[in-house]
């Protein structure tokens, strides 16, 4: 039973604030922004999502920079209120076609309205976008998407490539096109976040990947779809280990240790050919998360050395290897090492000719920080730093500096080898032929390289 | 930071932030809008209604313009219904004499033709919340549940729950309840109890053939499951609309009435549980987590049940949602809890799709499922053994998820990952994210403390102290003397690295009382142990940890007793310092080892330096009893908190799921007396560890010696009989004992001597001292034998006062030949179970007493196996309890 739900800005504002049971206390929103705000200074910890005072219990997810909160007095699931508030986040996405604090407070009146229909009495009603369109009147007030610092998975779209219309991800189910018809569209993402950590000699010691594949439907008459995978896909990490484990290391067949489906999807035929069959509801939803730990080529190789250098100054070389086709192009590269706690001064040394690069030294947290807007597969490149100390460095500097750490995102490209083979839409008639998008990015969730 | 600010209502006059004067100019702009037919009135009002609600929203108090609101309220512009239902809701309560003014829209809406609007209305008017308007509910509230319409009578169902909050009695004499069963169970299948499971799917059997069964891969099943369509049907909705009220009704109403006791019964029954369960997929998922927590608490009667259901919702499995994977994964392990083996295949089982879920979600999600996984962990760690790398520790983890990960490496490192886990989490003591390294390096020391062979581990714990920075070297410290109090055969690689150590070099307490215990501990093998702790001492006044102080006093009295000669000028002046100390622990241990060195410095070398039993387990800091508590409240707070419910909700709000507290629920065997006297065993609290150490010394002392009074008026006797203080110490094997009586004795004679208790009144009936009875037996004896007495008596107020937790009493009791085998329970109320059995006899006594520690009053049941002494025995029980708290 939910007591309350509120969404709160960066600055502690409310920005909707429904009160469902009035059992909780007045003044619950600030008790919890002042919480979350100075959660355990000292210590530059951050608040857990779900925490307790005074016998409030307050769950909260951050989303676009806001804070999504629900109260409650009950011991209930703290995983059926989590995903509630992502659910009630994408809803809101939905409607709104963005989700930032602009688009909130324009159209705080149309969220309450799914809040009202969302939750009754502290229970979860229905959260599917489309059940919701019969019962919301108001129409959404569009904000500019391209003024915003674009937000959530499908942003990364925008940047890099131009080959999608940078619109309609951000548009909203129910608006309708300036033209008055909408257009026959679908979206299939697949997402992949990477985790690789590299030990101090170079060897993989952990490598992980968490995938998802993201639809998004603008098709009107709910038609069935189809969508196949790659047909050799192996599901289950003891299941083929034992015949596959040594085709998969030349780039054969995908092995995903497990991975999930939303509800709508019949796995009928799954079995058989690999394909998914499904009628997708409208609004952006996850048709699968997988997980796979089986071996992959990692795209960037990281080699990071700090040596010495007389008295008081060190070293440090940082080579990055692009291990992916040269028609790819990585973007929002970010390669952070920290340094040791002494050192005062660090001056670098780009590559020669080297083009939408920057560095930094970050003295309040003593990092180096190298930002390259785009490596292009195949390439190479390196950076060396002189660092000053303000004392002599004692034992071992690779145990007072490091590990790197690496973000990028990585548009047309996954890491996992999952494809989508085809995605078949039913055909209501001859002249219907809706776009259809299937678009692959890998982002770095954990890239490390050891000293 | 301002939270407060009301900022949203940024069309609107920012220049008068006080939100007072914007109100009433609202107001005015509603009065002109109400009567208003010009054609774009509805626009205007829907801009000024906008505006009283962003308002509303920043915490400005709008209900000054309640009236002017419901005057507009009269439209046929849903958008603008909807904005004053809003607003009528919120203020309803202050204002309940206008409140009426809107029954009238509202119940002429509830009859409108358009179903959203019945919805809609019937919605707005049940969360009024003003009592004197109940009468107005009833009827469409009534006629709501049979609408046509589903969306109406979910709307219904729910505002059957509404209106019992605003008042009780309406809604029982209404008969609502019965109306919602009725509409949950409207079904036309509601009688078939049998559940209906795809022909071919048997994953889980019988465990008499588990050995050739592997639990089948998510993928094995072929058409195993036709979703209605992706629309939910809303008569799923009305379903679980229906079970939410009835549940919530029930169980606030099960307090005062039998009867609704046994409605919940119903609930939980095997129809109910079935009926629900064959619908699961026509529910939302936020339904299905419901309804399968429900069937976690179904008690099956036998095991085909429980494989049926789990057969049914194997499938629950692979969704996308983690409340609902949590909630089936809850049900499995809850009705496999007797079958060992299949219980373990759960585990087996759910451990790839909760891995899944860690990957897929937002870090909140994850966490929540982290938690879960946490709790497993801790409970199965060999079955987690090979998927130690999912629990490393991923760069961009927030800090509370890296907690939850080492902890778990800590527990499931074992002989075959233990190199990989350690050189891990060696890593991590480099981190830049101090607390993590920290963590980190009392995670190596804690899988070093598990391991049998420790040699690798205690030489990366040296390597961290060359690390040479502060709070490592602090942290590893720590971990060496625990290290050291359980293989005591390391001591001499470990003294030589640490004797190397600067205790200048130590900032943090904890870190420094380690240092200072090695040093009194093994001050024969580390050569300038008395001139380091003589250093220490010098510097008494700057230290300002009691913690350190304290240990500093144990650590001179051992260093004392190895090297007399080198530690008597620094034990003289530890003991000075000590007496003068203002921190009242430092003062009493102080004064105490000074009066233990008068009496006889033999004695005093046996309580403080006796010789060691290595620690052979450090007790956990969680009892079981509350581990079994937070595993039966799974996939709930508790697991994230890591405390049982009842330590952080109230009473009325502990859900409608909570387990009621009887005999059959009370946990047994914590309060066994084999665990009581534990305290000999060494087992100590990981929370402080080195300061207990020494209270148990002393408790094991008072039980060692007899009587804890005799061991401490002795010095007393010596002194007031003038006796001269030394021909106690004189000791022919250390004469030099006697020299450090130098202070003056006088300004400690008048303190801390006990008055000699009255003895306890002789009993008249005696009791076996140590009588044995299982829980099992003491059940089955309660349910057979009838009652003797049955009466209430009154706890001494200074009882009362001190019965902070079950356990001061049972102990009293125990004293008294008194066994505890349940309690529970939490301030003011607790429950215990006692027996005692008369000496020489079989006849066991059996009490159940209920104390209230507000009231000081204890109400008893007693049954006796021998009703002859049965008054013998009440009164007996009667005055030890009335004696709790005076000795």
């Amino acid at each position: 039973m939910i007591s309350q739900f509120f969404v709160l800005s960066q600055r502690g504002d409310h920005i909707v604030f429904r009160d469902y049971r009035g059992e909780v206390p007045k003044g619950s929103a600030e008790i919890f922004f002042r919480k979350v705000k100075f959660w355990n200074e000292d210590e530059a910890e951050e608040a857990p999502p779900v925490f307790n005072i005074d016998g409030v219990n307050y769950v909260h997810v951050k989303v676009a920079g806001l804070f999504f909160v629900v109260t409650t007095m009950v011991n209930i699931s703290p995983s059926l209120l989590l995903e509630l508030l992502q659910r009630i986040a994408r809803v809101t996405k939905d409607y709104l076609g963005v989700l930032n604090e602009d688009s909130l407070r324009k159209n705080f009146i149309l969220v309450y309205e799914l809040l009202d229909e969302v939750i009754d009495f502290g229970y979860p009603q229905t959260t599917s976008t489309e059940a919701l369109k019969s019962y919301i009147f108001n129409e959404p007030i569009m904000v500019d998407a391209g003024r915003l610092p674009p937000l959530g998975p499908a942003a990364m779209f925008m940047q890099g490539t131009k080959r999608m219309p940078g619109t309609a991800v951000t548009k909203s189910v129910v608006a309708n096109e300036p033209g008055g018809k909408k257009r026959e569209e679908i979206f299939v993402d697949i997402i992949e976040k990477i985790s690789v950590t590299f030990s101090s000699s170079g060897y993989i010691l952990t490598s992980e990947i968490d995938g998802t594949i993201q639809m998004k439907s603008y098709l009107s008459g709910n038609p069935e779809i189809r969508l196949a995978l790659n047909e050799d896909l192996g599901i289950g990490k003891n299941s083929s280990s034992t015949h596959d484990y040594r085709s998969s290391s030349g780039g054969g067949s995908v092995v995903l240790d497990d991975c999930n489906f939303h509800e709508s999807v019949q796995l009928d035929s799954f079995d058989i050919d690999r394909t998914l069959h499904l009628i997708p509801p409208d609004g952006e939803f996850p048709v699968m998360n997988y997980r796979m730990t089986q071996e992959f080529k990692p795209p960037f190789r990281v080699t990071a050395l700090i040596e010495e250098a007389g008295p008081s100054r060190a070293e440090v070389l940082l080579k990055i290897r692009a291990d992916f086709p040269a028609n790819v192009t990585a973007n929002t590269i970010t390669v952070q090492m920290p340094v040791p706690s002494y050192t005062m001064r660090a001056s670098f040394e780009l590559e020669a000719g080297a083009v939408g690069q920057t560095t930094d030294f970050k003295e309040g947290t003593r990092r180096l920080e190298w930002n390259l807007k785009k490596i292009v597969g195949g390439s190479e490149h390196t950076l060396r730093a002189k660092l000053t100390f303000s004392q002599e460095s004692h034992g071992n500097l690779t145990k007072e500096a490091g590990p790197v750490n690496m973000n990028f995102t990585i548009p047309m490209y996954n890491a996992s080898k999952l494809q989508v083979r085809y995605l078949q839409i039913a055909k209501k008639s001859k002249t219907y032929n809706p776009y259809r998008w299937v678009r692959y990015v890998t982002q770095a969730n954990s890239y490390v390289a050891r000293l | 930071m301002a939270p407060t600010a009301p900022s949203p209502a940024k069309s609107a006059s920012p220049s008068q932030p006080s939100g007072k004067s914007e109100v009433s100019d609202l107001k005015q702009q509603l009065r002109q809008l109400a009567g208003s037919r010009a054609p774009d009135a509805d626009d205007q009002r829907r801009d000024v209604f906008k505006r009283v609600i962003s308002c509303m929203t920043a915490g400005i108090d709008v209900s000054a313009a309640f009236g002017e609101m419901v005057l507009c309220s009269a439209t046929s512009d849903v958008v603008l219904k909807k904005m004053c239902y809003l607003y009528v809701g919120v203020h309803a309560r202050a204002h309940p004499d206008l409140a009426l003014l809107t029954i009238n829209f509202l119940q002429r809406d509830c009859r409108d033709q358009d179903p959203t609007i019945r919805g809609l209305a019937l919605r707005s008017l049940c969360s009024l919340r003003v009592p004197n308007l109940v009468e107005y509910l009833v009827t469409p509230l009534t006629t709501g549940l049979k609408d046509p319409s589903a969306y109406v009578r979910m709307v219904a169902a729910v505002g059957a729950a509404k209106l019992y909050h605003i008042s009780a009695t309406t809604c029982l004499d209404a008969d609502l309840p019965a109306a919602l069963k009725a509409l949950m169970l409207s079904d036309p299948d509601a009688q078939i109890i049998i559940l209906t499971l795809p022909c071919h799917m048997t994953i889980f059997t019988c465990p008499i053939i588990s050995t050739t069964f592997a639990i089948k891969r998510t993928f094995g099943f072929g058409t195993s499951w036709h979703e209605e369509e992706e629309e939910v049907s809303l008569d799923g909705q009305v379903v679980a609309n229906c079970l939410h009220s009835l549940l919530e009704i029930w169980t606030l109403e099960a307090a005062n009435s039998e009867a609704a006791g046994r409605e919940i019964e119903t609930l939980y029954s095997k129809p109910v549980v079935f009926y629900l369960l064959n619908k699961i997929k026509e529910f939302s998922e936020w339904a299905q987590c419901h309804v399968l927590e429900l069937a976690s608490k179904f008690i099956p009667s036998d095991n085909n049940e429980i494989f049926d259901i789990m057969n049914l919702l194997e499938d629950r499995l692979q969704h996308a949602n983690g409340a609902v994977v949590l909630a089936t994964i809850k049900v499995f392990l809850h009705l496999t809890m007797s079958m060992t083996d299949v219980h373990q295949q759960v585990y087996e089982r759910i451990k790839a799709p909760l891995l899944t879920l860690v990957g897929a979600g937002s870090p909140e999600q994850s966490y929540s499922v982290l938690c879960h996984l946490h709790l497993l962990v801790m409970r199965a760690p060999m079955l987690f053994s090979s998927d130690y790398k999912s629990f490393y520790c991923q760069f961009s983890d927030p800090s509370y998820v890296k907690k939850l990960k080492l902890e778990m490496l800590t527990a499931i490192a074992n002989e075959s990952n233990t190199y990989e886990i350690v050189t891990e989490l060696c890593e991590y003591a480099g981190n830049v994210d101090v607390p993590i390294a920290r963590e980190s390096i009392r995670a190596v020391g804690k899988i070093a403390l598990q391991q049998y062979d420790v040699n690798a581990i205690v030489d990366r714990l040296l390597q961290f102290l060359e690390m040479d920075k502060d709070y490592v070297t602090a942290e590893t410290l720590v971990l060496v003397k625990d290290l050291l109090r359980k293989y005591p055969q390391w001591s001499h690689d470990c003294i030589a690295v640490v004797g190397n150590i600067s205790s200048q070099n130590i900032q943090e307490p904890k870190g420094k009382a380690a240092l200072i215990w090695m040093l009194g501990e093994y001050s024969q093998d580390m050569h300038d142990a008395p001139y380091v702790l003589e250093n220490l001492v010098d510097n008494w006044d700057e230290e300002q940890s009691p913690e350190v102080r304290l240990h500093l006093l144990t650590a001179v009295m051992k260093c004392f007793f190895k090297r007399p000669p080198e530690t008597q000028k620094a034990l003289g002046a530890t003991l000075a310092a000590g007496l003068a100390d203002t921190h009242q622990d430092v003062h009493d241990r102080a004064l105490f080892y000074y009066r233990l060195l008068q009496y006889d410095p033999a004695v005093a070398e046996r309580v403080v330096n006796p010789p060691k039993q290595a620690v052979s387990v450090f007790a956990d800091t969680q009892s079981s009893e509350i581990k079994d508590r937070i595993f039966d409240e799974f996939n709930s707070l508790s697991v994230v908190y890591q405390k049982p419910s009842y330590m952080f909700t109230d009473k009325e709000h502990r859900g409608t799921f909570e387990y009621s507290e009887d005999l059959a629920n009370l946990t047994v065997g914590a309060d066994a007396p084999e665990t009581v006297i534990s305290a000999q065993r060494y087992q100590e609290n990981d929370n402080d560890l080195l300061l207990s150490t020494s209270d148990k010394e002393d408790n094991g002392i008072r039980s060692s010696n007899g009587s804890y009074t005799s061991t401490y008026n002795a010095p007393s006797d010596l002194l007031s009989s003038q006796t001269p203080a030394e021909t106690a110490l004189i000791n022919p094997s250390s004469s030099t004992y006697s020299t450090q009586t130098n202070f003056s004795l006088d300004d400690l004679l008048g303190l801390g001597v006990p008055d000699a208790s009255a003895p306890p009144p002789p009993p008249a009936l005696a009791l076996n001292s140590k009588p044995v009875l299982d829980p099992a037996t003491f059940q089955k004896k309660w349910g057979q034998l009838a009652l003797s007495f049955s009466q209430e008596c009154s706890l001494s107020l200074q009882g009362a006062a001190s019965l902070m937790n079950p356990q001061s009493l049972i102990r009293h009791m125990q004293s008294n030949y008194i066994q505890c085998i349940a309690s529970g329970g939490q301030p003011p109320n607790y429950k215990f179970y006692f027996y005692g059995q008369k000496a020489g006899a079989a006849a066991f006594y059996l009490v159940e007493c209920i104390v209230n520690t507000a009231s000081a009053k204890a109400q008893l049941k007693i049954k006796a196996e021998d009703g002859t002494t049965a008054e013998a025995f009440s009164t007996l029980f009667q005055s030890v309890l009335s004696q709790f708290g005076h000795s």
